[in-house]
């Protein structure tokens, strides 16, 4: 019976399993170096000691129960959150000003799912071999060996996933204790839970979705393009040089020699493929720029690596600009700093980095707050006199007790009653509250209107606020 | 994927045919898609076995999953998981992390505890709690009280007592004032000649003379003023009569009052009816022993008792 139907459009195609092939060169030792140095990074910094007086003894630690982070010297409270904002601020100023001089490299060399993608590859070449190695075993029927090299190769990524997720947990208590009670089942489940999904996570990112997270999951990815400019350095393929007036050729017998390939109107590139087979995220960098490339140039360092050994220059594949590769003759690519665009961005970065040093410099080893008690907003007493409340909150941020001297300016003496809390003792990382009243005769009410506070560590005399406070009596209150 | 070949497999049908040659394709949701629906059903199976999930009638599934608890009783239960008993719980544990505080509240004398930076910021925070939930009806939010009704607990003037132990004992068992009518035993003058005496013990201005007859009136057998608020009008705290000579008013409304006449007004409708509304409940049945000493510490604090 005939159906009379059609061949179905495919809305769906299957992503194609990218089997890379390794490479050397120099951007490949580039990536290798960012690689090592971020995993001794990240895998390293929770065992890093550091003295502390009544903290854990972690370089780094994010103290959840304590709401405080420790970051080396500097220990960071909630009220400090601002200053995470402006370093997310830096961060993506940074990766604009990047872009718009060199593209996506940020994506190609320090992104973590690269690093990662790029270690389970290594690890997925080390067992199972090199690319055609590879694809040999991809198309083998399941037997002992497969099953021994394909096993294998993700009980390594299981592994490496699970320690990503511990090292990631790890940074939010003391390392040693926290690992020996994830072991022995005394964690908190927020640690088992963290581990797990950041485990899981790790593991599917970098060994099943790979590429897939660059071109369709990450938000970088789709909004990178709006700081393209024809000046910006991109991972190029220089078309006229590699195709000629007839197209690019492989090479054989005369059509080896470059001089004969120019007579004969062939370009340089002698379609060896090398360039497709490295990259990650499966492209052909000969089809021009394109969203799916994270500019790690692994296809320049392939392409040197034939144009050496065919004799002829370098440089087919290179980081270069739009505008450059359309010149009549194209200059020696340089990263062109001299634009507006770079120039804004350089500038937002060195505004923000500077006010945040700034405020980190000048913050105080103690956070206080004073609120005015407005239930009610003022007393009057027996004698006629006038009293406002106030609530001093003082939190001790240094590792170690201090004592706070609390007075007032711009008030009579006797006026101020902090109830024999003069001078009050904060235990490290705690917070207490002083109640303090102030006291004034009807007619002095209108003149101490505004007055400060003024909290002085003893501990440390540089350490010293004033808070500026209002007097409230019948008549201004309203 | 077939691009390369240029082979695309037969589309799947639903295997129907209708006029003949009318064919349905058959587009099954992707694997992913439906791997996470079963997951999900299971998820649901499970739901039900561990929680309160199916009416039956008039009642319904219970689940296997358990919550134990203390309830005010001091009676621990365990009952099926559901969120009152999660409160419960939840309640449990909050009390038992405050313990500490409260038994060291319970074991410091007053004059220490408000000494001890960390203690009294336990007082504050936790006292500010029990009195909202308490005191707050009555005494307001803050303490600031309402004039004819409650007594302001910010300011310095105490009708029982400002000390520690006066106000523990306030809170323990509460308080009645009581002041007679005057109506039938005073004639209008004469209840008007005392607001004029209690109005000038405030220094405020009225009728001097009419204020002099009302300082006789007040310590004469005629009224007897001064059996309760004493020979100086100071008040007797033991008795909780008030200071009549400092500038709080609580019954009568003296500073709500714009002129002289309603300020009189205000005080001669105190002294006709007397009162019998002073009333503050004991709480020693509903709050704790360490909770009365907390609000005591906290209300003490308020006012800057003495």
């Amino acid at each position: 019976m005939t159906t009379g139907t059609e061949q179905p459009i495919e809305f769906y195609e299957k992503r194609m399993p990218i089997v890379t092939r390794s490479v050397k060169g120099k951007f490949r030792n580039f990536k290798t170096a960012v690689l090592v140095l971020a995993y001794t990074v990240y895998f390293g910094l929770p065992w890093l000691p550091w003295h502390r007086h009544d903290a854990a003894s972690q370089a780094v630690m994010f103290d959840m129960d304590g709401r405080r982070f420790f970051i080396f010297d500097l220990v960071v409270y909630p009220q400090n959150v601002f200053w995470l904002a402006i370093l997310l601020f830096i961060a993506a100023a940074i990766l604009f000003f990047a872009t718009t001089l060199i593209g996506r490299a940020f994506c190609g060399y320090f992104c973590f799912q690269t690093l990662w993608t790029d270690l389970f590859i290594w690890v997925e070449q080390f067992i199972q071999g090199e690319r055609p190695a590879r694809l040999r075993l991809q198309k083998q029927d399941w037997n002992a060996e497969k099953i021994f090299k394909v096993g294998g190769t993700h009980l390594i990524w299981l592994l490496i996933a699970f320690w990503t997720g511990i090292t990631f947990v790890l940074y939010f208590g003391y390392a040693p204790d926290l690992l020996k009670r994830f072991f022995t089942g005394d964690a908190a489940s927020a640690a088992y839970i963290g581990v797990l999904g950041l485990g899981l996570s790790t593991y599917a990112a970098a060994a099943f979705m790979r590429e897939q997270i660059c071109a369709y999951i990450c938000p970088y990815g789709r909004f990178q393009s709006v700081m393209y400019e024809p000046e910006t350095l991109a991972v190029a393929y220089d078309v006229r040089r590699g195709e000629g007036e007839k197209g690019r050729i492989s090479p054989r017998g005369e059509l080896k020699s470059r001089e004969t390939r120019i007579e004969q109107g062939h370009g340089d590139c002698i379609d060896c493929g090398f360039c497709v087979q490295v990259c990650p995220a499966g492209i052909d960098i000969r089809d021009g720029l394109q969203y799916k490339c994270i500019s790690c140039g692994l296809c320049i360092d392939a392409c040197n690596n034939i144009m050496d050994s065919m004799g002829y220059p370098k440089g087919l594949i290179r980081y270069d600009s739009e505008a450059n590769l359309a010149l009549e003759t194209p200059k020696p690519p340089a990263i062109s700093w001299k634009r507006w665009k770079a120039a804004g961005y350089l500038i937002a970065i060195l505004v923000m980095t500077f006010g945040l040093l700034y405020s980190i410099s000048q913050r105080t080893e103690f956070e206080e707050s004073v609120q005015q008690i407005r239930q009610p907003l003022f007393v009057i007493l027996s004698s006629g006199e006038i009293r406002n409340r106030y609530q001093i909150r003082l939190t001790n941020k240094t590792d170690r007790d201090a004592v706070y001297s609390i007075s007032a300016k711009n008030l009579p003496p006797q006026a101020l009653d902090l109830g024999g809390m003069e001078n009050v003792t904060v235990h490290s990382g705690k917070s207490v509250i002083v109640q303090a009243s102030v006291k004034l005769e009807p007619e002095l009410a209108e003149k101490y209107e505004h007055f400060t506070f003024v909290i002085q560590s003893l501990t440390n005399p540089a350490d010293r606020s004033e808070e500026s406070a209002n007097f409230y009596n019948e008549h201004n209150h309203t | 994927m077939n691009q390369k070949t240029g082979q695309k497999p037969a589309p799947q049908t639903t295997g129907h045919a209708w006029d003949g040659d009318l064919q349905e394709y058959n587009n099954p949701v992707p694997t992913w898609w439906l791997v996470s629906f079963y997951i999900s059903v299971a998820a649901a199976v499970i739901y039900w076995f561990l929680y309160p999930a199916w009416p039956i009638g008039g009642s319904y599934t219970k689940g296997f999953d358990t919550i134990t608890y203390v309830n005010d009783k001091g009676v621990t239960k365990t009952t099926h998981w559901n969120t009152r008993a999660l409160l419960m719980k939840e309640t449990n544990e909050a009390v038992t992390a405050q313990k500490p505080y409260y038994t060291k509240v319970a074991d410091t004398p007053f004059e220490k505890i408000t000494k001890d930076p960390e203690l009294d910021s336990f007082v504050v925070s936790a006292g500010k709690q029990l009195f909202s939930d308490n005191c707050a009806a009555c005494h307001q939010q803050g303490g600031a009280g309402k004039v004819g009704f409650a007594p302001n607990l910010t300011d310095d003037d105490w009708l029982y007592g400002g000390e520690f132990a006066k106000i523990q004992q306030t809170i323990t068992h509460g308080r009645h004032g009581y002041m007679p009518p005057f109506a039938e035993v005073l004639d209008d003058k004469q209840v008007s000649q005392l607001a004029d005496y209690v109005l000038s013990l405030s220094k405020i201005a009225v009728d001097p003379v009419s204020a002099q007859a009302g300082n006789a009136l007040f310590h004469s057998e005629t009224a007897a003023c001064y059996y309760c608020h004493g020979d100086n009008a100071h008040g007797r705290q033991e008795i909780g009569s008030a200071n009549l000579t400092d500038r709080i008013w609580l019954w009568a409304n003296v500073p709500g009052a714009d002129t002289i006449a309603d300020k009189e007004a205000a005080v001669k409708n105190v002294i006709r009816k007397g009162l019998n509304k002073g009333v503050m409940p004991a709480w020693q049945d509903r709050l704790s022993a360490d909770q009365i000493k907390l609000l005591t510490v906290y209300v003490h604090e308020l006012g800057g008792g003495k």
